[in-house]
C-alpha cells in the first residue's frame, strides 16, 4: 500500500464525528472500525465500491476505472442515481487492463484513457479510480492524474481506494477524501446567499432528492451541492461556501462535513428524509441552523407553517392505509441509518416490527433503535439466510423488507417483500416518500398472489392420502 | 469469414465485456451441491453476485476468500483454508469450487499446492470435494472464465480410464452433453427433450437448468439448488458418447475424451435449420433411433417460420454485441434470414469467429457498437446496449448476460427448430413494430432535379403556376368511389 493510502485510511479511521471512534484508545484506532472479514462467510462490496457509489452521482463527471475488466465491467450501471441533465456518469469507462499491463504497468494506458476522454466527451473533470491490482503492481494514480491535469488543463482526480484496502464504508470515506483533497474550496459559486446548504451523503436514488428539494425550495433554502446525488463538479468544487451542512445516510462520509466544518467553520447536523418525523426534524435543524449562521429569523417559523401543513397532508394520505397494516409484522434487514429511521416510518402506521438488521449499524444507531422500540428491541446482528427464511415461512413476520439481493429468502418462503436498498425502483425519501412506501408495503401484502402461490398442488394431497391408506373411493364407473 | 481485430484504444468504453472468474463461477452454479468462490477481494463476488441475480431474479451462492492487502502480500493460504472450513460448517456443500481473480493472480498464489496442503491438514474436508481454476480478470472474457472451469471440474473430478472409481462399462443409451455458457436453463431443457425424444438420457455438465430454472425448493439450501451431481460427473466415462455445445467446449470435450476416450461432437451452434438437422441425425446414429416424428412438423413449422420471418429481415443491417459463441449462434441465423451484419462486437477470441459470416468481428466496447449501429436498423446485445439504443432511436433486441431490466431470462430458448423458430419471431415482430412510416417529405427530389423541372429564368420570375381558365376535361367523374355512381 502507497504511504499516502496508509496515511489516509488511518486519517478517516480518526473520526472527530463518531464518539465511539473517540472513545478508543490511540492502539485501538488504528486497528479500524470495521470488523474482520471472515472468508467464507462474508457479504457486501469492496472500498473501491463503497469510493464509486459515494462519487458516481456526480453526473457530469468521467468516471474512470483503473484495473482489470471486472472492477467496471460486471459492475457499472447499476444504481438508480437520478440526473437531471448529463448522463455521462451512466457512461462506463475503464482501462480494462491486459496482462502486459500488470506486467509492465498500467499507467501508461491510463494517461492515454484520460486523453481519449478528455478528447472524445470534454467533461468537466476526470475521477480515477484505483483498483486492487494496479495499486498491487504499484500504478502511481496520482502521479499520472498530476501529469494529465496539468497537460490537458482539467482537473483529473486521484481516488484512492483499492478494493482490497477494506469494505464498503471504508470507500465511502476514501472517496469523501477525494473530494476534500482535490475538489471542494477549488471553485467559487456565482453568487451566494444567507440560505445555501449543502446535503452530504444523499445520492439521489430513483430521484429521492427530488422528493426533498421542493420542500426546501419552497422555503427559499438553496441546495448548493448534493454530494453527490444529481451533482455537478462546479457545484462540489464550490461546496465550501455553503453556511450549513446536512449528513444524510449516517456515518458514510462524516469525514466530509467534519472536515468543512474544521476548514470552512460550516456547521453541520446529521439528519434523515426517511419517516415523517425525521422529515420534519431535518426541516427544523436546517432552518435552525440557517438562522444561527445568519439567516432571517422568520425562517423558523416559516419551516414549521410548512412541517404542519404537509405533515398534515401525508396522515390524510396514510389515513386509509391504517387499518389495512396495523398489527402487521415486518422483518427489517438493511443497514445503518434506515434500521431506525424506517422502523419509527412504519411504526407511525401502525406496523410491528419483529426484527431489524444492525449489522452495518453504528452505535448510535443501535441506541436510537432502543429509544423508538422500547426495551425489547428486536435487534438482529448476524442472521443467516436460512434463520430468515424460517422466520417467514413459519410466518413469524408478514413482510420483510431488504436488499434486492436477499429477496428470495423471502419469496421462496412464498412471503411478500419489499426492496429498501440502492437498486430499487420507489423512492421514499420525505412526506412524499412515506406516503410511497406505505403504499408498496400495501401492495405487496395485499396482493393476491400470495394466496395463489400457496395452493398446494393437488397431487401431493392426494399421493399423501394414498401413502396414508385413504385411496380415493372409486366412482362406480371407475369400479367397473 | 469474419476477420477478428482489436480495438485501438486505450479506453474500454462502456464494456461489452465481463471477467473471466464470473464466467468461471457461472459455471460451478451448474454443479449441485455446490459453493462457488472467489479467491480475491469480497467486491469481486459482490459485484459478480449481484450482477447474477439481477440476471436470473434468482439466490445466487458465491462465496468469497475476502483477500485484503496484507492476506494478499502474504500470500492466501490461509484465508482459502479459512473459507473453506467456514463453508463446510455452515453450508455443508458436496463440492467448494473456486476460482482465481486478477489480485491473487498478480501475487501469484500457487492455489493448487494450498488445496494440496488444506487436504493434508484438514481431513474433515475429505468429504467434500474442491475444484480450482485459474481464472485472472486482466485476461480473457465470461465465456473463456465458463470454458475454463468445465475443464476443470472434467480434470478434478473425472476419474480417468481404468482408475479408482472410473466405470468400467459404456451404457449405450447415456451421453454428455457439454453446453457453452451462452446457452439458458431453457435452452438445456430443450436440448435434453430432445435427447429424451431418442431414448437417449444425458450428464450434462454444467447443468444451470437444475439450479438457476426459477423453481421453488422445499427448503432453504446455502448451496446450489440443483445441477450436475457429483456421482453422475464420476459416471460420465460410461456414455457411449460427449455432445458440445459451442466451440468454447472443445477444450472440456477433449478433456474427457483424453481421460475416459468417450469421443466427441462439437456442434457449434444450435440456432438455425441445418445445424439442428446435424444435431438430430447425429442423436438419431448414436441411438440408432430414427428421427421422431414430431420434429419432422417442428421443421415444417421453423421452415414456415422463416417464410414469415424473412419479409422483416431481409436486407436488415444489424449490429450486435456478443461472446463468440452466442454471436455465432444468432448472427449466423440472421445471415441466413438475409440480414446483413453490418457492426460486430464481441468479447474475446475464438474460433467461432471464423465461421462468422460476417466481414470482421472487433474483440471491442459497446462505444464501438454504438459507432456502427449508426448506420443500422438494429441493435442486439445485452441490457448495457439499453443507453446506445435510445441515444440512437434504433430497435432494441437485447441478447446474452446480463438481461437486467427484462424477467424470464432463464426460460428463452433459441436452440432447437423451436427455439429457433422463437428467435425468429421476436426479432421479426420487434422490425415489424419499427416498420418506418412515411411522411409527405420522405422521399425529396434532388436538388439537380428540382432545378430542371424549373420554367426557363423569364417565366421563373413569374407567378407559378398560373392558369386562366380550368381544364376543358372533367376528369372527377373516373375518381368516384364506388357505389356513387347512379
Amino acid at each position: 500500500m502507497s504511504a499516502s493510502l496508509k496515511q489516509k485510511i488511518a486519517e478517516v479511521f480518526d473520526e472527530p464525528g463518531c464518539d465511539k471512534n473517540q472513545g478508543k484508545s490511540e492502539k485501538e484506532r488504528k486497528k479500524g472500525c470495521t470488523k474482520q472479514l471472515s472468508p467464507g462467510a462474508a457479504a457486501g462490496g469492496c472500498a473501491f465500491d463503497g469510493a464509486k457509489i459515494a462519487l458516481q452521482p456526480i453526473v457530469d463527471v468521467a468516471h474512470l476505472v483503473h484495473g482489470p475488466i471486472a472492477c467496471e465491467g460486471n459492475s457499472w450501471d447499476n444504481r438508480h442515481s437520478y440526473s437531471s441533465g448529463s448522463t455521462l456518469y451512466r457512461t462506463g469507462f475503464t482501462t480494462d487492463i491486459n496482462e502486459l499491463d500488470v506486467i509492465y504497468g498500467g499507467e501508461k494506458r491510463l494517461f492515454k484513457s484520460v486523453k481519449e476522454i478528455i478528447e472524445k466527451y470534454d467533461p468537466p473533470a476526470v475521477f480515477v479510480y484505483q483498483t486492487c491490482v494496479t495499486a498491487l503492481i504499484g500504478d502511481d494514480i496520482e502521479a499520472v492524474c498530476k501529469r494529465a491535469s496539468e497537460k490537458f488543463g482539467k482537473p483529473v482526480i486521484p481516488v484512492n481506494s483499492p478494493g482490497f484496502a477494506g469494505p464498503k464504508n471504508l470507500g465511502n470515506k476514501l472517496g469523501g477524501e477525494s473530494i476534500l483533497d482535490h475538489v471542494i474550496g477549488t471553485q467559487e459559486p456565482a453568487y451566494t446567499t444567507p440560505y445555501d446548504i449543502n446535503i452530504i451523503g444523499e445520492y439521489n436514488l430513483s430521484g429521492e432528492l427530488w422528493q426533498i428539494k421542493p420542500l426546501l425550495d419552497a422555503l427559499g433554502v438553496r441546495v448548493l451541492s448534493c454530494i453527490s446525488g444529481d451533482g455537478r463538479y462546479h457545484e462540489v468544487a464550490s461546496s465550501h461556501r455553503a453556511r450549513v451542512n446536512m449528513m444524510v445516510c449516517s456515518k458514510s462520509m462524516i469525514n466530509i462535513a467534519t472536515r468543512m466544518q474544521k476548514n470552512w467553520g460550516i456547521p453541520y447536523f446529521e439528519g434523515s428524509f426517511y419517516g415523517i418525523g425525521d422529515m420534519s426534524d431535518t426541516l427544523r435543524q436546517i432552518a435552525r441552523l440557517l438562522v444561527q449562521q445568519g439567516a432571517e429569523a422568520d425562517l423558523i417559523e416559516r419551516t414549521e407553517r410548512l412541517i404542519e401543513v404537509e405533515e398534515a397532508r401525508a396522515w390524510k394520505r396514510l389515513e386509509p392505509y391504517r387499518a389495512r397494516l396495523a398489527g402487521k409484522r415486518v422483518l427489517l434487514i438493511t443497514g445503518g441509518v434506515k434500521s431506525w429511521s424506517v422502523v419509527s416510518a412504519l411504526q407511525e402506521v401502525g406496523m410491528e416490527i419483529v426484527g431489524t438488521s444492525i449489522k452495518k449499524s453504528t452505535k448510535e444507531d443501535k441506541e436510537k433503535i432502543k429509544e423508538i422500540m422500547g426495551d425489547d428491541a428486536h435487534m438482529i446482528d448476524d442472521m443467516t439466510p436460512r434463520e430468515m427464511y424460517n422466520m417467514l415461512r413459519d410466518a413469524r413476520a408478514d413482510i420483510m423488507l431488504s436488499g434486492g439481493r436477499s429477496q428470495f429468502i423471502a419469496l421462496k418462503a412464498r412471503m411478500p417483500w419489499l426492496d429498501i436498498n440502492q437498486e430499487r425502483y420507489h423512492p421514499y425519501a420525505g412526506y412524499e416518500g412515506m406516503v410511497e412506501l406505505v403504499e408498496e408495503i400495501d401492495k405487496a401484502l395485499y396482493n393476491p398472489v400470495w394466496q395463489q402461490v400457496r395452493i398446494p398442488a393437488p397431487w401431493d394431497e392426494v399421493d399423501a392420502g394414498m401413502l396414508a391408506g385413504e385411496a380415493l373411493v372409486p366412482t362406480a364407473e371407475g369400479a367397473h | 469469414m469474419a476477420k477478428t481485430l482489436e480495438s485501438k484504444k486505450a479506453c474500454t468504453v462502456n464494456p461489452l465485456k465481463m471477467s473471466q472468474p464470473l464466467g468461471a463461477a457461472y459455471a460451478f452454479m451448474g454443479l449441485d451441491s455446490c459453493m462457488p468462490v472467489m479467491h480475491g477481494s469480497q467486491g469481486c463476488t459482490s459485484f459478480g453476485l449481484v450482477l447474477l441475480v439481477r440476471h436470473f431474479k434468482e439466490a445466487i451462492p458465491l462465496q468469497t476468500t475476502a483477500m485484503n492487502e496484507v492476506t494478499t502480500i502474504l500470500g492466501g493460504y490461509e484465508n482459502i483454508e479459512a473459507a473453506l472450513l467456514n463453508i463446510k460448517k455452515r453450508a455443508a456443500p458436496r463440492i467448494i469450487a473456486l476460482c482465481s481473480t486478477g489480485l491473487t493472480e498478480t501475487k501469484g498464489d500457487d492455489v493448487d499446492g494450498y488445496l494440496k496442503l488444506v487436504r493434508a491438514r484438514k481431513p474433515e474436508l475429505d468429504d467434500t470435494a474442491l475444484v480450482y481454476v485459474s481464472t485472472p480478470d486482466y485476461v480473457g472474457a465470461f465465456e473463456d472464465g465458463w470454458k475454463h472451469a468445465v475443464t476443470g471440474i472434467v480434470q478434478h473430478l473425472v476419474p480417468e480410464r481404468g482408475a479408482e472409481g472410473a466405470p468400467t462399462a459404456t451404457i449405450p443409451t447415456q451421453v454428455n452433453l457439454l453446453p457453452g455458457s451462452h446457452l439458458t436453463p431453457g435452452d438445456l431443457e430443450e436440448i435434453k427433450e430432445m435427447l429424451a425424444a431418442f431414448g437417449l438420457s444425458a450428464i450434462t455438465l454444467p447443468d444451470v437448468s437444475g439450479s438457476l430454472d426459477g423453481h421453488i425448493p422445499p427448503d432453504w439450501r446455502g448451496t446450489t439448488l440443483g445441477g450436475t451431481r457429483h456421482d453422475d460427473i464420476a459416471r460420465m466415462g460410461s456414455s457411449v458418447a460427449t455432445l458440445a455445445i459451442g466451440e468454447q467446449m472443445r477444450e472440456a470435450a477433449e478433456a474427457l475424451q483424453q481421460r475416459t476416450g468417450v469421443p466427441f461432437q462439437l456442434f457449434d451452434r444450435l440456432t438455425g435449420l441445418a445445424c439442428n438437422d446435424a444435431f438430430l441425425m447425429a442423436l438419431s446414429r448414436i441411438s440408432g433411433q430414427p428421427v421422431p416424428p414430431k420434429y419432422r412438423r417442428q421443421r415444417s413449422q421453423l421452415l414456415d417460420a422463416m417464410l414469415d420471418g424473412h419479409f422483416y429481415l431481409g436486407g436488415k443491417q444489424v449490429a450486435i454485441g456478443a461472446e463468440p459463441d452466442l454471436l455465432l449462434a444468432a448472427g449466423a441465423l440472421l445471415h441466413e434470414m438475409g440480414a446483413v451484419l453490418h457492426t460486430v462486437v464481441t468479447t474475446t477470441h475464438s474460433a467461432a469467429l471464423d465461421a462468422l459470416p460476417a466481414e470482421q468481428a472487433l474483440v471491442g466496447d459497446l462505444e464501438d457498437l454504438e459507432t456502427g449501429a449508426r448506420a443500422c436498423d438494429l441493435l442486439m446485445t445485452h441490457s448495457h446496449g439499453r443507453q446506445a439504443a435510445e441515444r440512437l432511436h434504433k430497435p432494441f433486441f437485447r441478447l446474452g448476460f446480463p438481461v437486467f431490466d427484462r424477467i424470464g431470462n432463464a426460460h428463452r430458448v433459441m436452440v432447437g427448430y423451436r427455439g429457433t423458430r422463437q428467435f425468429i419471431f421476436e426479432v421479426a415482430n420487434l422490425m415489424m413494430a419499427h416498420i418506418p412510416h412515411a411522411v409527405p417529405d420522405t422521399w425529396p427530389l434532388p436538388e439537380a432535379a428540382q432545378r430542371v423541372a424549373k420554367p426557363s429564368s423569364a417565366q421563373a420570375e413569374l407567378p407559378w403556376p398560373t392558369f386562366t381558365k380550368p381544364p376543358a376535361v372533367d376528369t372527377t367523374a373516373h375518381h368516384q368511389p364506388h357505389g356513387v355512381n347512379p
